[in-house]
C-alpha cells in the first residue's frame, strides 16, 4: 500500500461507514442464514468476504442493496436507513452497484444499450452525455470496440467487464461483487481480475465475495470469513489467511488451499 | 480443436473454415429420399398417383370445367339452371360474381358499398403501417385513432353529407376486421395487465387476475357472447341500450385477453430471475424494468403461441353469427339461401376460406420474420 493510499483512507476514517449493519438477521422460512451480523465498511475500505458455500455471503450482500429483506436487525448505506420506503431504497440503490456471478446483462440490448440504460431512465441523463460516460468506462474496462455488439456475441471474461461497466455507469459509492469470476474459465479470470485492481486503485468502496486469494491479498483491506450465517473471523488479509484463529477457519483455508 | 469450434463464445470470424455443404442435384435427391429401395418406391408411386389424381380432377373441377357467369331473366334474376346441370363437374363461380358484394359487405346499403370497401383498405393499410417497426413509436397510436375514427364515421355517416347507417345493417369484412381488430388492440394491453398482476407481490390484485382468467376461460365464447347480447341487457337500468356489436366486442375482448394473458404469463416465467435482479440492482423503477427489461424479452419469447393466438381469435369472431351478427361468414352462408343458389356453399366457403386464409398467413408471415428479426441477439 502506497504513502498516498494510508493518507486517504486516515482521511476517511471520520467520515461515516459506507455499509453499517447492525445485529443482521435473515430467515428463509425456518432456516437462520444470518445470524447477528455486525459489519461496518468505511468510505473507501475494499472488504473481501469468504466462507464455505451455503454460508449466506451471497444473502449478505444482497441485503444491502435489497434484493433480499432482511428480517431483523439495521442496514444503513451512506447514513441513509435501509427500510419499507421506497424512497430511501431509490436512493440506496443509485449509489451501490451490483455485480452477479452469472453477468445478468440484458441480452436483448447491445452493449452500450445495457450501460446507457439506468443513466438515461434513472439519472435522466440525456442520450449523448450517457452515451460519451458509457464509452468512457468501456474503455477504462477495455472494450470499446464491442459497443455495438449483443452481450450473446461476447465471451464470458467480456460480459463480466461489461457488467462492471455498466454498474459504474450509475457513478455508484460502493460496488458489491458476488463471486464476479467463479463462472468464467480460469484464463478470463484474470481480466476480470484485473479490472476490479484498477477499479480498486480508484478508491471505490467494494465489497466482494470471492475466493480468490491472490485478489484478497493485493487489494483488501479486511477479509471477513463467513460459516453458517454468522462472522467468525475478520481481519488484514494476511492476518487472516497466515494465521486463522478458529477451527472452522484453519479447515476452510485447507480446504480452499486443496482445491487450487 | 473441434471443441474449441464449437465453443459458443467463439466469434464467427474466428472459425477455421466454413462446414462443408452437401450438394445433391434434384435426381440424386429423389433417389436418396424417394427411391432409395423397393419400398419407399412403391410408397412414392402411390401417393403420387393419388397427389396427382385429386389434383387433376379438381383442376378440372375449379377451372376447365367451371361456369363463370349465368344469364339474367327480364327481372334481374339469375338462371342457375347450367350451373346446376354441371354439379359435381364444375364449379359455378357464378354465384361469387353474383354475390361478392353481399358476401363482403352484407346488407349495407348498396349504393353506399364504396364505404366499407374503403373502410377494408384502411383497415389493411392499417395493418401494413403498424407491421412497420419504423412507425413503432407516438406516431402509430395518433394513426391508430385517426384510421379508427376514419373508418367510424364511415361506418356510421350522418356527416359530411354521408348518410346514416346504422349498425344493424353493417356486414360482412368489415365486421370481421373491426370485432378482430379492436378485439386483439384491446386484449393485448389487457392481457399483459392480467399476467403482470397474476405475478404481483399484492394479493388482493393477483387474486382478482387469477379469477379473470380462470373464469373467462372456463367457459365457451359462444356462451359469452349470449351473456353479452341476451342477460347482460337485463342488467341495464330502462332507457340505456348498449350496441349489440360493442357487446360482443367486449365479450371477445375479454376472451381474448385471458387466453393472450397466459400466453404472456408464459413468457415472464421464462426469463431468468437475474434480469430481475440486475433491473432492480440498476435502481430501475417497477413499470421502467417492466417496460425497457422484462416485457421486451418476454414478448419476444412468446411471439409464436401468440401469433397462433391471434390467429384463432381472427376466425373465431366469426362465432358471433350466433348472435345475429353479419360478420364475414354469416353473409356467405346468408347468401346461400336465396333459392337460386342454393346448393352451392362449396363455392363460397372455398371463397371465404381464401379470404380468411389471406389475413392469417400474412400474420403468420409476419411474426416468422419479426421472430427472426428480434432474435437476432440471441445468434452468434
Ligand atoms: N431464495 C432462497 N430461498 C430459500 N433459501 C435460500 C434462498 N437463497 C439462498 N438460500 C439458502 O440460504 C443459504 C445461504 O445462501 P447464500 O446464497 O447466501 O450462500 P453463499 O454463501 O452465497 O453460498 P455460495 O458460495 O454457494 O454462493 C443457503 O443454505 C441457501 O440454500
Ligand atoms: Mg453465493
Amino acid at each position: 500500500m502506497s504513502a498516498a493510499e494510508t493518507l486517504t483512507s486516515a482521511v476517511k476514517a471520520d467520515a461515516p461507514p459506507a455499509i453499517l449493519l447492525e445485529r443482521v438477521n435473515k430467515w428463509f422460512g425456518s432456516l437462520h442464514v444470518l445470524r447477528d451480523v455486525n459489519l461496518s465498511v468505511a468510505q473507501g475500505e475494499r472488504v473481501v468476504v469468504c466462507g464455505p458455500s451455503g454460508s449466506g455471503k451471497s444473502t449478505l450482500i444482497r441485503c444491502i442493496n435489497r434484493l433480499e429483506e432482511h428480517q431483523e436487525g439495521r442496514i444503513s448505506v451512506d447514513g441513509i436507513e435501509l427500510s419499507d420506503d421506497l424512497k430511501a431504497l431509490d436512493a440506496i440503490r443509485r449509489e451501490v452497484g451490483m455485480v452477479f456471478q452469472s453477468f445478468n446483462l440484458f441480452p436483448h440490448l447491445t452493449i452500450l444499450e445495457n450501460c446507457t440504460l439506468a443513466p438515461i431512465w434513472v439519472r435522466k441523463m440525456p442520450k449523448k452525455e450517457a452515451e460519451a460516460l458509457a464509452m468512457e468506462y468501456l474503455t477504462r474496462v477495455r472494450i470499446p470496440e464491442q459497443a455495438g455488439k449483443y452481450p450473446g456475441q461476447l465471451s464470458g471474461g467480456q460480459q463480466q467487464r461489461v457488467a462492471i461497466a455498466r454498474a459504474l455507469c450509475m457513478q455508484p459509492k460502493i460496488m458489491l461483487f458476488d463471486e464476479p469470476t467463479s463462472a468464467l474459465d480460469p484464463e478470463m479470470i484474470k481480466e476480470v481480475l484485473d479490472t476490479m485492481v484498477m477499479l480498486a486503485d480508484t478508491g471505490m468502496t467494494m465489497i466482494c465475495v470471492t475466493h480468490e486469494m491472490g485478489f484478497a491479498r493485493q487489494v483488501a483491506d479486511r477479509v471477513v470469513f463467513m460459516d453458517r450465517g454468522e462472522i467468525v473471523e475478520q481481519g488484514e488479509p494476511e492476518a487472516i489467511f497466515s494465521n486463522p484463529q478458529t477451527d472452522r477457519l484453519k479447515l476452510f483455508l485447507s480446504q480452499i488451499l486443496r482445491g487450487h | 480443436m473441434s471443441d474449441v469450434a464449437l465453443n459458443e463464445n467463439m466469434p464467427n470470424d474466428a472459425l477455421p473454415r466454413t462446414a462443408p455443404k452437401r450438394l445433391l442435384g434434384p435426381a440424386a435427391w429423389a433417389r436418396e429420399n424417394l427411391f432409395s429401395n423397393w419400398w419407399s418406391t412403391a410408397i412414392t408411386l402411390a401417393l403420387g398417383y393419388l397427389l396427382i389424381r385429386y389434383a387433376v380432377s379438381f383442376v378440372d373441377w375449379a377451372f376447365v370445367n367451371a361456369i363463370w357467369t349465368v344469364p339474367y331473366n327480364a327481372a334481374g334474376q339469375p338462371d342457375t339452371s347450367a350451373c346446376r346441370d354441371n354439379k359435381g363437374v364444375g364449379a359455378c363461380w357464378a354465384i361469387i360474381a353474383d354475390k361478392h358484394r353481399f358476401i363482403l359487405f352484407g346488407t349495407y346499403p348498396y349504393d353506399e358499398h364504396w364505404r366499407p370497401l374503403l373502410v377494408c383498405a384502411l383497415f389493411v393499410g392499417l395493418y401494413i403501417v403498424s407491421a412497420m417497426r419504423r412507425f413503432w413509436n407516438w406516431r402509430l397510436a395518433v394513426i391508430w385513432a385517426v384510421t379508427l375514427t376514419v373508418i367510424g364515421i364511415l361506418m356510421w355517416g350522418g356527416v359530411f353529407g354521408l348518410s346514416f347507417v346504422p349498425q344493424e345493417r353493417w356486414g360482412g369484412l368489415p365486421i370481421t376486421l373491426i370485432l378482430a381488430t379492436f378485439g386483439l388492440a384491446f386484449a393485448f394491453p389487457l392481457a399483459i395487465l392480467v399476467a403482470l398482476g397474476r405475478r404481483s407481490q399484492l394479493p388482493a390484485i393477483k387474486a382478482l387476475c387469477v379469477l379473470y382468467v380462470e373464469l373467462i376461460r372456463g367457459v365457451p365464447l359462444i356462451s359469452l357472447l349470449f351473456m353479452a347480447s341476451v342477460m347482460f341487457p337485463l342488467f341495464l337500468p330502462e332507457g340505456i341500450n348498449i350496441d349489440k356489436l360493442l357487446r360482443a366486442q367486449i365479450a371477445i375482448i375479454l376472451f381474448a385477453g385471458a387466453y393472450l394473458a397466459e400466453v404472456v404469463r408464459g413468457g415472464l416465467q421464462a426469463l431468468p430471475k437475474g434480469q430481475y435482479e440486475a433491473a432492480d440492482a440498476l435502481g430501475l423503477s417497477y413499470w421502467k424494468k417492466t417496460g425497457l427489461i422484462i416485457l421486451p424479452q418476454a414478448l419476444r419469447l412468446v411471439i409464436p403461441p401468440l401469433v397462433n393466438t391471434f390467429i384463432g381469435f381472427f376466425k373465431d369472431t366469426s362465432l358471433v353469427l350466433i348472435i345475429g351478427i353479419f360478420d364475414l361468414l354469416t353473409a356467405g352462408k346468408t347468401a346461400l339461401i336465396e333459392p337460386q343458389w342454393q346448393g352451392f356453399g362449396v363455392e363460397v366457403y372455398i371463397t371465404l376460406g381464401l379470404i380468411y386464409f389471406m389475413f392469417c398467413f400474412a400474420m403468420s408471415q409476419y411474426s416468422a420474420g419479426l421472430e427472426a428479426e428480434f432474435n437476432r441477439h440471441r445468434r452468434r
